[in-house]
């Protein structure tokens, strides 16, 4: 029952975080992923001693962490990405202050290999919530993507739908730090999405594409655990990239 | 000419700290082709934002009451990076496929080109599905940053006839912004000669006197500090 609970936990997670990293390739986002991943370590850490849910902990570290680029950015005028580099880094440092190092490769690699019930529940729920938004903004998000000054001269609200995005970004990473742990997680962002998009004619295609491939090396990269006992989330990676390595091939 | 459809007032404008526009004042007329004319770095696609509120500014931009505007901006650098098939990019616009069917024949493309990708699009394809879907909004103001910019001789021909074209079916204002002298005289009724402050106004014929000319480009060489404009438009 647990291993069908955290395959059933993967797949949403997979598949909602390459859907969502569907919109991020073209704001040049795709790898923000990785540095909130390292910056949701304290907040694994104390999950992991205090014993309760890793995404519960990673969320507020992870949220702050946006919090602190963006209010940098104001300060400082300097580049989002050099900012992302001070915030990151701290947070990796400072979580290896207490994090309890024999739990250190499920806080880095994820480990989803026992889930509860109740967990799986509330994984699924935010999986499909978090779509269901992704899908709703994705027409005017696509726009600001293209341009965000045709998407202000239509009175479109630009700062409203980059606060929703961000806040989608914030939850697909704490999902998934619980899978492929603090240190891949620009991966099941990433990932899906470059293979999507070598093989997607359209934007329909490249969005249905992007969530398959994410669900399709989530539910190998568990399956192969299950089979060999190797963690996981590294194992999905590969998988991920296995399949972004054919579809280099089949591209046009 | 009809009525004022814009009314600017000691429109001022800073960017960083620094003076892009410089009490410009004046009014465009309702079905008036005005062509902003300038160097590069004298305010041109600044003084279009401007008008569209995506800049803060000071002084007054009083568009007519109800009037609806559409805008194609000089470049869409972003727009390879999703694979956006042609009618998918009318779809944003929120433009049924047979509307976008119809604005298709207007600007002299074949319905094949919808099941294209943007990405895949000549530029002078690109161009014209711009202008196409700046028209899916049926706007009655078109602002227009460079329209002929990194087109072909033939390319532009073809661009200009349909500018032309545009403005006698469908009775659109035209404001476009250009560094080009050549298409001028043809297709605009006044130029609004531009380096930060306005240098002059009028029937591009009377005004455009080789000293004004001289003139607005002279005085660029003094200011030019090499700030392309197309590098503010990411």
């Amino acid at each position: 029952m647990s291993q069908f609970l955290s395959l059933l936990s993967g797949i949403f997670i997979g598949g909602a975080a390459g859907f969502l990293g569907s919109l991020m390739l073209p704001k040049r986002m795709s790898l923000v992923a990785g540095p909130l991943g390292h910056l949701a370590l304290p907040g694994i850490a104390l999950a992991l001693i205090y014993g309760f849910d890793i995404s519960l902990g990673a969320f507020p570290f992870v949220i702050l962490g946006i919090f602190l680029i963006w209010l940098f950015e104001r300060k400082t005028k300097l580049p989002a990405e050099a900012l992302t580099a001070v915030v990151f880094a701290t947070g990796v440092a400072v979580a290896f202050f207490f994090l309890p190092i024999e739990q250190a490769e499920a806080a880095l690699v994820g480990d989803i290999s026992s889930v509860h019930l109740e967990d799986a529940v509330l994984t699924i729920a935010i999986c499909v919530a978090t779509s269901f938004v992704v899908e709703i903004i994705y027409p005017k998000m696509t726009l600001i993507n293209i341009s965000e000054d045709i998407a202000k001269s239509q009175k479109i609200n630009v700062g409203k739908y980059n606060l929703i995005y961000l806040l989608l970004i914030a939850s697909i990473v704490a999902l998934g730090v619980k899978v492929v742990g603090g240190l891949l997680t620009a991966a099941i962002v990433a990932i899906p999405t470059v293979t999507s998009r070598n093989l997607a004619k359209n934007l329909v295609q490249y969005k249905f594409l992007a969530l398959s491939f994410g669900i399709l090396s989530s539910a190998v990269g568990i399956f192969l655990s299950q089979l060999t006992s190797l963690p996981a989330g590294p194992l999905i990676i590969v998988s991920s990239a296995f399949l972004f390595l054919i579809s280099i091939f089949l591209k046009r | 000419m009809g009525d004022a459809v814009l009314r600017v007032e000691n429109l001022n404008v800073r960017l960083n700290g620094e003076e892009v526009l410089v009490d410009l004042s004046f009014d465009v007329h309702d079905g008036e082709v005005l062509a902003i004319l300038g160097p590069n770095g004298a305010g041109k696609t600044t003084l279009l934002k401007a008008l569209l509120g995506i800049v803060p500014y000071q002084g007054v931009v009083k568009w007519r009451e109800g009037v609806r505007i559409g805008y194609v901006p000089q470049r869409l650098p972003f727009i390879k990076d999703v694979p956006l098939s042609v009618k998918e990019f009318f779809r944003l616009e929120n433009a049924p496929e047979n509307e976008a069917r119809e604005i298709l024949r207007s600007i002299g493309l074949g319905e094949e080109i919808l099941g294209k990708k943007v990405g895949d699009l000549s530029s002078g394809q690109f161009q014209r599905i711009l202008i196409g879907w700046a028209l899916a909004s049926d706007p009655n103001v078109l602002l227009f940053d460079e329209p002929l910019a990194g087109i072909d001789i033939g390319g532009q021909e073809s661009l200009y006839n349909l500018l032309e074209r545009l403005k006698e079916t469908k009775n659109l204002t035209i404001l476009f912004v250009t560094h080009e002298l050549s298409i001028i005289y043809g297709l605009t009724d006044r130029v609004l000669c531009l380096n930060k402050r306005m240098l002059c106004m009028g029937a591009p014929k009377e005004k455009l006197t080789p000293e004004a000319i001289s003139n607005l480009y002279a005085s660029s060489i003094k200011f030019y500090q090499h700030k392309h404009e197309e590098g503010e438009l990411s």
